[in-house]
């Protein structure tokens, strides 16, 4: 048995794709709200990535990637029977929700918000909840109805599962936070407590709609991190107006104290060399087709 | 006839003009020939007592394998040291012996010392080219042994547990063994293919298994491997995680930790355009801080193309990193802007570094540390421009093992409590190097190693009798 094979591989939509990697003790060992880190082959970089299944009898770990940068779309070349180079996890703190009382956790109703691929790590935090009977409601916002991830997989565990696209192509027609509006405001919903997950600007204004209604939210951040165990400090958010490495204090943290700003502006931090790299690897496409 | 030795000179060794090594990474210093390592050792003059021993954390038999060098016995040296120390390559290029084995030596009273590490390299690399193996194993006891980090403290308990005959796993929670070999310390002053990869290849030899990706404490505990049969667990996961100063502006864009950038250019090699890891320097540079790291980073940065300053808040006579380091830095061009301490970080209206506002410091009465304190002067507040900032303030203990392991000690500096002989408060678990003193040397650590070793086998004898 090789570790890190990647045993299934599946397009979910246009760019965007899961991979079932073996990786016995990361699959024994994760728990929902953790992430974990791929490197692709020998000159690729450690990439942060989300967890949207684990089999502990398989041994494997399911991954949900939107090929968009250089090293997203290196991974994407990567079929089934293929080997990754590396592959670490679980890493960062489980949700909170995995440590509390299950009975608590029943009266407590909860409002999952996923956008786009941040549908995949909220998956195995409603299946988990599911599991021990727990129903919460689901919103997934996508830009459009090609794009609308994991949908069925959503469904079988949510208690209801709201599906939001921008150009209203499916489902309700509009932003997670026109929807959040809608259930509150116009069906009267109540919630104790909102989990957000997709992109940070998404978070951003889930948090401020959350807010408004004084609904406590946990966010989950992605932001720029190289080693993911607290060596580097690359990841540091403000949060409450102190500072937190997102890979060791987090990834979810309090979105009514996290300055989605100066993290937004933190984000964007290697765009220029991002951008390079991935017209050096459009080159590189190009040439291989020549 | 040949000429005499002159006892109180040093023989020069060879190193890359600076000019030309801020254009690349390879190695400063050349080291040694035969002849000239053999013409240094001459210079020795094999005290009775030898007063450099006591200052070697490792007691290193430093006039033996000198010996060996002087009569020309390459390979001798090297066996002489092989008992002492599973890394004489590194230890012979990072250790701060103007502090140690060479500060001690007899000849510094009139001249300068001998060089005991420009020529421990020189064994050590000599035994490597010439494939000379060191170091010899007994037959297997068949206990297994964890340990956690395959840094300098993991190597060495690992290399001496395995000699003894026991059944090693090392686990990494990077992607590379190393450790702060390998992500740390830049390829300048420490090979990596060269020199540290070597060294990785004899611990395999001896038969150690590396596991990397294995973070302790996430993806597997210490009270698993006791359930994988491992009988002793030592951690060695060093002194991870960065300081910053918690002054405003930290956290703008174009500000680093030390670890952060020296990371993102040992490791994940981002000074070649073949690797994908990106990394920012910026046309100006303050590397805050004056310990080896801040060194590193700055000849690191100067090397990507920067203009680099060197910010420390007391003089170039306080500055921890060692001589050698300092030297070179400043032949590389690294201003250096002493008595000097930053207040703020100030952004542009991206969110992008575009100044540093310091404040010039004097010293005062020595603190604790018996060095003289550093006083602001009042009123001395200026702007520095510089588009980066790197923090390279020191590191503290990464607190995951201890808090996911039941019944571990640990002070209140976050690290692990443990006695000479490596042992914590818990039954078989063993800790020594970083994670116990905080950030220190290379040799302590691997000082602490080789002492846990000691006592995980005479814990592991006294269990089975």
């Amino acid at each position: 048995m090789q570790l890190y094979k990647i045993v299934r591989k599946e397009i979910l939509a246009p760019n965007i794709f899961s991979m079932d990697i073996l990786a016995p003790r990361v699959a024994a060992s994760a728990k929902p709200g953790q992430f974990l880190i791929v490197i692709a082959d020998e000159k690729g970089e450690r990439l942060p990535l989300t967890i949207c299944d684990y089999d502990k009898d398989e041994g494997t770990v399911q991954i949900v990637v939107q090929a968009m940068g250089s090293s997203t779309r290196r991974l994407f070349e990567f079929e089934e029977g293929d080997y990754l180079k590396d592959f670490v996890g679980p890493l960062g703190i489980p949700s909170k929700f995995v440590d509390e009382d299950i009975e608590e956790l029943k009266k407590r109703r909860m409002l999952f918000v996923a956008g786009g691929v941040g549908t995949a790590p909220v998956y195995p935090q409603v299946k988990w909840l599911h599991d021990r009977g727990i129903e919460v409601d689901v919103i997934m916002g996508a830009k459009n109805k090609e794009l609308v991830i994991l949908e069925d997989k959503l469904r079988a565990v949510a208690g209801n599962l709201y599906v939001c696209t921008d150009d209203g192509s499916y489902g309700f027609h509009g932003m997670v936070t026109h929807y959040i509006e809608e259930l509150v405001e116009k069906q009267g919903k109540e919630y104790d407590e909102c989990i957000a997950i997709g992109p940070m600007i998404m978070m951003k204004f889930v948090a401020l709609t959350t807010k408004k209604y004084n609904i406590p939210t946990i966010v989950s951040l992605n932001p720029i991190m190289v080693d993911g165990t607290g060596m580097c400090g690359a990841c540091r958010v403000t949060v409450g107006g102190e500072t937190k490495f997102a890979c060791v204090h987090g990834p979810e943290f309090d979105g009514h104290l996290v300055d989605f700003d100066e993290a937004l502006k933190r984000q964007a931090q290697y765009k220029e060399e991002e951008i390079k790299k991935l017209e050096a690897y459009e080159c590189k496409v190009e040439e291989a087709r020549e | 006839m040949a000429k005499a030795v002159d006892r109180f000179k040093r023989t020069p060794i060879a190193e890359q003009d600076p000019n030309v090594r801020i254009t690349n990474f390879d190695e400063v210093c050349l080291g040694y020939t035969e002849e000239e390592a053999m013409k240094e050792a001459q210079r020795c003059l094999q005290c009775k007592n030898p007063l450099c021993r006591p200052g070697c954390p490792v007691s290193i038999d430093i006039p033996g394998f000198i010996k060996h060098i002087a009569e020309g016995e390459f390979a001798e040296a090297a066996h002489v040291l092989a008992e002492y120390t599973a890394l004489p390559a590194v230890c012979g290029r990072v250790c701060p012996q103007e502090d140690q084995c060479e500060k001690t030596c007899i000849l510094g009273r009139k001249g300068e010392p001998v060089a005991i590490g420009k020529l421990e390299r020189f064994a050590a690399d000599w035994a490597r080219e010439h494939g000379i193996k060191v170091g010899k194993t007994k037959p297997s006891n068949g206990h297994k042994v964890a340990i956690i980090g395959s840094g300098p403290a993991g190597i060495t308990c690992a290399g001496e547990l395995a000699k003894e005959g026991y059944d090693v796993t090392i686990f990494e929670a990077l992607h590379e063994p190393g450790g702060v070999l390998v992500y740390g310390i830049p390829e300048f002053r420490l090979p990596k293919e060269g020199v540290v990869k070597p060294e990785l290849e004899n611990l395999k030899r001896l038969g150690v298994k590396i596991e990397t990706n294995v973070i302790v404490g996430k993806t597997i505990t210490i009270d698993q491997m006791f359930e994988e049969g491992f009988e002793a667990v030592f951690i060695g996961s060093g002194a991870g995680l960065p300081k910053f100063m918690g002054i405003p502006g930290e956290n703008l864009n174009g500000v680093f930790s030390a670890n952060e950038f020296l990371t993102r250019n040992n490791l994940m090699k981002a000074f070649r355009t073949d690797y994908a890891t990106p990394i920012k320097v910026g046309k100006k540079v303050a590397v805050v801080g004056g310990g080896n790291v801040a060194m590193d980073a700055a000849r690191t940065a100067r090397r990507l193309g920067a203009e680099v300053h060197i910010v420390y808040r007391r003089t170039e006579n306080e500055l921890p990193a060692r001589v050698e380091e300092v030297h070179h830095a400043k032949e590389e061009g690294i201003i250096f802007d002493t008595l000097t301490n930053p207040i703020e970080i100030i952004g542009n209206e991206n969110g992008w570094v575009k100044a540093m506002k310091c404040v010039r410091m004097e010293l005062g009465e020595p603190d604790a540390s018996g060095r003289r304190r550093p006083v602001e002067i009042k009123g001395s507040e200026f702007e520095f421009e510089v588009d980066t900032v790197i923090m390279a303030l020191g590191t503290s203990p990464n607190p995951l093992i201890a808090s996911t392991t039941d019944g571990l000690q640990t002070n209140n500096h976050q690290c692990i409590v443990a006695d000479d002989l490596g042992r914590t408060s818990r039954e078989g678990v063993f800790a020594g190097g970083d994670i116990v003193t905080g950030a220190a040397t290379v040799i302590l650590a691997m000082g602490a190693g080789k002492q846990a070793a000691k006592g995980i086998d005479e814990y592991i004898k006294s269990k089975n009798q």
